[in-house]
């Protein structure tokens, strides 16, 4: 891991800081609040790839972990890892894997709708299949509750993976930060942008 | 430097090392969630709050540690209530109150500075499988450092595209800032690496 690697998991790690300070959308169709936070693991993942990506998720969880009010609302230190919807936090690393791993297989013809694709699988159906059965366990409800509950924020997830897969096409063409060497796994070499 | 949540004191928790803190809360909620009655939930919680006390923190500073979880506290013990017993919603709630502020506790009691040290420190034994903890602190130092300084590029290109009559989208403020974000991170890896 270069230098180069550890400065760009710092600067996304201050990105999600950033994210959390945004005002949050109100979207009138959906009555819940839209914070940007969430679309960090998305752009993490999507623009640094699946390695720095989750990285720089993980400095990011830590620095909560670690007394840092970075969670959206000025939240954050301990308490936030002891309560019912701490699978939420612990999935972003997850989340910004995926999506990194799914972008860097369509790397070379990434369009939209492919990175909107893996902004989903990971920043959505991945978070909340570890979210929500840690509700389910650590608050002793069943999956099904614990899914309605969470099911109200599946539409603003929605929105914001379609913007992170804007920002992640357009970022890709202006600054191409994911090289052969830098995937996860080398992926064939005729693909190589 | 942002400031963390850590309120400066000069009671025995907070003279108490972040390793051996961590250490208890980690014991704490091990017995907490190993006896599930609700009269050992209580006295878990009468403990954390004699803590309280103890590290000279009054209500107020006490309740705000339950609000970020109140909501999700509060929706679970109904369910519990509708799909269990009243005593099985109760242990619940009292359980996560107890856990929740006493985690709380030690962010409050324990300077980040401590507490990312006392990381480290554990880490270090793991250098002989490979994982290079200079670099870890390396990582760690720079993203204290650009928050601020994150913060601060973002509400510029905000206010330069309010300059230009643009009413900043997430995308126009996202895209500009991320750009921005990487063609710094050339110069500073740079810097770093013609330093050592």
């Amino acid at each position: 891991m270069s230098t180069r690697d550890i400065v760009l998991i710092a600067l996304f790690a201050a990105l999600m800081a950033a994210l959390g300070a945004f005002p949050p959308l109100m979207i009138p169709a959906i009555a819940v609040p839209v914070t940007a936070q969430s679309m960090g693991p998305m752009l993490a993942g999507g623009i640094l790839g699946a390695k720095r990506g989750a990285l720089s998720m993980l400095l990011f969880v830590v620095l909560v972990a670690a007394g840092l009010p970075l969670l959206s609302g000025g939240r954050g230190g301990l308490a936030i890892f002891a309560g019912p919807t701490a699978g939420f936090i612990f999935g972003w690393i997850v989340a910004a894997f995926a999506t990194g791993l799914v972008v860097e297989r369509f790397w070379a013809k990434l369009t939209f709708v492919t990175a909107f694709l893996a902004a989903a699988a990971g920043g959505i159906v991945l978070l909340y299949a570890i979210g929500i059965p840690w509700i389910s366990l650590v608050g002793g409800v069943p999956l099904a509750t614990a899914a309605t509950g969470s099911a109200a924020f599946i539409p603003g997830d929605l929105i914001k993976a379609g913007l992170a897969a804007a920002a992640i096409v357009m970022v890709r063409r202006a600054y191409p930060m994911i090289r052969q060497e830098d995937r996860w796994r080398t992926a064939p070499s005729d693909d190589l942008d | 430097m942002i400031a963390g949540l850590y309120r400066a004191g000069d009671s025995p928790l907070h003279r108490t090392g972040a390793g051996t803190k961590l250490l208890a809360l980690v014991l704490f909620g091990t017995l907490l969630l190993s006896v599930a009655s609700p009269i050992v939930a209580a006295g878990g919680l009468l403990l954390v709050l004699g803590l309280y006390l103890a590290a000279g923190f009054g209500a107020r500073i006490f309740l705000a540690q339950l609000r970020p979880v109140a909501l999700v506290l509060v929706l679970l013990a109904l369910a519990q209530l509708w799909l269990s017993t009243p005593s099985e919603a109760l242990l619940l709630v009292l359980r996560f109150a107890a856990l929740v502020l006493a985690a709380g506790l030690v962010t409050l009691t324990t300077r980040t500075a401590d507490l990312v040290a006392s990381l480290e420190r554990r880490l270090s034994p793991l250098a002989r499988l490979g994982l290079d903890v200079g670099k870890i602190s390396l990582a760690v130092s720079l993203a204290i450092r650009f928050i601020p300084a994150v913060g601060q590029i973002a509400a510029e290109v905000r206010e330069a595209q309010i300059a230009r009559g643009r009413r900043p989208s997430p995308v126009s403020l996202v895209v500009p800032l991320i750009v921005r974000l990487l063609k710094m991170a050339d110069e500073i890896a740079e810097a770093i690496d013609a330093r050592s």
